[in-house]
């Protein structure tokens, strides 16, 4: 392998067009690598699978043969060996990507993640920067049971030292890696698990794509709507319903999980006077519990209405598609919670999830 | 660095002195900080080596500039023979502005980035799967640079002994691990904390070489350090050494080390690696008594230095306390 050394090509010479124009969010990941891998000489992608049998969710799928088994490494089942040594390869000068399989083996690297990644720069007095990026599919919806879809990309973004991002467009598949590449810190990219199939065109050339701010999806005046990762195109649908309604909702994508751009969602707010976080996660504690602090703190006199949390039951999600789907944020849901902040028929309707408000 | 391991005669005519000398300088230096802890100037937790000198004098001494030592919370021995700077240490355990760590870190802690000395992992096991992620940057890129990967023998229950030693022989990386065999986690023996209480045929298991040395003997270790470095440089993937030693202090300030039996702690005392290297230097004649009580003497004074700068140190300002959270070159 060449040295490491800074990267140097142009970033879009020559994009061929045409055949990039219809693709799906798991071969715009796949091309962000191949992009990443081209470009910088430090990159390696290394995690169970990813090489021979093509990624667990097919990403790197065809990746080994193009870059070969150094950089397209395949890992035992060691979480937190092979994230670990992310973090020492990042800090002796690589810029690997470590591809966790799914968020709920992530825990089985916890460690190394918050009391290596995350704290090392400041507890050597900012001497040993990390930049590793981590990447693993989170959440539910697919007939996995439990152990298999977790969302806990909240309790990452409860970290200080991480940059937490949810990609939840085409664009952002695309387009959230390669600055996260150029990040001095850790990057945590949580990736939904029902999204790697979704269909669309990318533009030509493909735009900057930022790690730093939330974007507005969907204008509206009469209520703004937050979500992010999977729970977006949900919450999409719940605005057409409630556009049906007469109703006009803004959908904010956070995009990025931590640090969290709160000038976008006061903005919003301060258009709307209400909001709805929609957040797949269990309530208790989540990054909508979160959210709805930092509006309530900061937007208060912007509020016309309570805060609305649409979030997951606290449940364990079960296998059954009717109990799964009845515990996950759904359209209907979310538009339901928007017309209550809409109307201002109260709050504080029982969501069934078990979180003991009493 | 040579690839010849220096032999026992050789090392006791040339290298010996030094590292008797580095061996009394730790010794004191940590013997000066229990008398700062009782005085509160230290606080937090505070891990002793006394004992164990050897192993790291030993190995640390073995190594080159350009390789890396990753250890734990019981590092000061390391830090030093590393060659942070005593200021920096004593600083740092201070609290102060100019501790190695900027005060961040504390006893535990102790970062030498331009030494390649990543100290202090508090969390058992914890540095193991860092250590072999620098080895494997090593080797994609071609460096001759070992990884020494320092722990206690408690850390080898850790399944992150597991999936590092198979991680770093499975891709034959350049990591050195340095077991120091102090026969106590915290409170639990060896015998009750592992089934296989032969910690080389553990690590052998993995498919590296492993042997087990006498971590009372400085020569011994570093003659058995330089084999082991010259092999792992050489290509030959991962070694384990594992060193028999004894702590002589409690666990830390804080432990009331009730589970050893004092006549088995007399009994190690008797096999002090600095009395033992001492006698022998001066039956031989290759050092002198005043040579001993002159570096005794410059010692002091380097310890007594280092406190009254860590004294005068300035703290950091509590306006700077969010600093280095994330790096100060921001994302594009
Ligand atoms: C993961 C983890 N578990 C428990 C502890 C508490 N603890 C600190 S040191 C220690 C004993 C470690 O023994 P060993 O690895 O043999 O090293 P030694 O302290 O003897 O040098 C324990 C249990 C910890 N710091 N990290």
């Amino acid at each position: 392998m060449t040295p490491a050394r800074a990267p140097s090509a142009p970033r879009r010479e020559a994009a061929p067009a045409p055949e990039t124009a219809v693709t799906t969010y798991r071969e715009a990941l796949r091309e962000a690598h191949r992009e990443a891998l081209q470009r910088d000489p430090r990159v390696f992608l290394m995690g169970e699978d990813v090489g021979r049998y093509g990624g667990s969710f097919a990403v790197s799928l065809g990746l080994v043969e193009e870059f070969g088994e150094e950089r397209i490494r395949d890992t035992p089942l060691s979480e937190s060996a092979f994230t670990g040594a992310g973090i020492g390869a990042a800090i002796r000068g690589m810029r690997p990507i470590v591809e966790i399989m799914t968020v709920n083996f992530s825990l089985l690297a916890l460690d190394q993640i918050l009391n290596n990644a995350a704290t090392l720069l400041h507890m050597s007095g900012g001497q040993l920067a990390v930049p590793l990026v981590i990447r693993m599919t989170t959440g539910g919806g697919r007939q996995l049971a439990a152990q298999h879809s977790h969302s806990l990309e909240g309790w990452y973004a409860h970290i200080p030292g991480l940059r937490v991002l949810a990609p939840a467009t085409l664009e952002d598949a695309r387009g959230m890696l390669w600055p996260a590449l150029q990040d001095p810190d850790p990057v945590l990219i949580f990736e939904h698990g029902s999204l790697y199939g979704l269909k669309g065109s990318l533009p030509d050339p493909l735009p900057e794509v930022d790690i730093a701010t939330a974007a507005v999806r969907r204008p509206g005046s009469d209520v703004t709507l937050v979500a992010y990762g999977g729970g977006l195109g949900k919450t999409l649908e719940a605005a057409e319903l409630l556009a049906a309604d007469g109703i006009e909702a803004e959908v904010i994508d956070l995009r990025v999980l931590r640090p969290l751009d709160d000038a976008t969602l006061l903005g919003s707010l301060a258009r709307t006077h209400r909001a709805v976080v929609v957040d797949e996660a269990w309530r208790s504690g989540s990054l909508a519990g979160e959210i709805s602090a930092r509006l309530a703190e900061k937007g208060f006199w912007d509020l016309d209405a309570p805060v609305e949390r649409v979030c997951g039951a606290e449940v364990p999600l079960p296998y059954a598609a009717h109990l799964e789907q009845a515990a996950l944020p759904q359209p209907e849901t979310i538009a339901a919670a928007a017309r209550r902040a809409v109307r201002g028929d109260g709050t504080g309707e029982d969501q069934g999830d078990g979180s003991g408000d009493g | 660095m040579t690839a010849l391991a220096h032999d026992r005669e050789t090392l006791l005519a040339q290298g010996a002195p030094a590292l008797l000398r580095q061996m009394i300088r730790v010794r004191r230096f940590e013997e000066k900080c229990v008398e700062l802890y009782s005085a509160t100037k230290i606080r937090g937790f505070l891990h002793l080596c006394i004992g164990e000198e050897a192993v790291a004098v030993g190995v640390i001494s073995s190594l080159g500039p350009g390789d890396a030592v990753v250890s734990t919370y019981r590092e000061h021995g390391h830090a030093l023979a590393r060659g942070v700077p005593m200021n920096a240490v004593m600083a740092e355990m201070f609290g102060k502005a100019t501790g190695c760590s900027r005060g961040r870190g504390g006893s535990m802690h102790l970062f030498d980035a331009d030494l390649r000395f990543y100290g202090g992992n508090a969390i058992v096991g914890g540095g193991m799967p860092p250590s072999v992620g620098m080895a494997l940057a090593d080797r994609m890129n071609d460096r001759d640079d070992v990884t020494a990967c320092i722990f206690g023998e408690g850390a080898m229950a850790e399944g992150e002994f597991h999936e590092s030693a198979n991680l770093a022989a499975l891709w034959h990386l350049p990591v050195l691990f340095v077991c120091e065999n102090n026969r106590y986690a915290m409170g639990t023996a060896l015998a009750r904390e592992h089934a296989e209480t032969d910690l080389t045929v553990r690590a052998a298991s993995y498919g590296m070489v492993a042997w087990a040395v006498d971590g009372m003997d400085v020569l011994a270790v570093r003659e058995a350090a330089e084999r082991a470095i010259a092999l792992v440089r050489g290509g030959g993937g991962p070694c384990f050494l594992e060193l028999r030693t004894y702590r002589f202090r409690a666990h830390s300030m804080y432990d009331p080390d009730r589970y050893r039996d004092k006549a088995e702690i007399e009994r190690w005392r008797q096999s002090d690696p600095i009395p033992r290297l001492t006698g022998e230097l001066l039956a031989q004649g290759v050092v002198s008594d005043d040579e001993v009580a002159t570096w005794e003497g410059e010692i002091a004074q380097e310890i007594e230095a280092a406190i009254a700068s860590a004294e005068a140190a300035p703290l950091e300002p509590v306006s700077d306390l969010t600093r280095f959270v994330t790096s100060e070159r921001q994302t594009p």
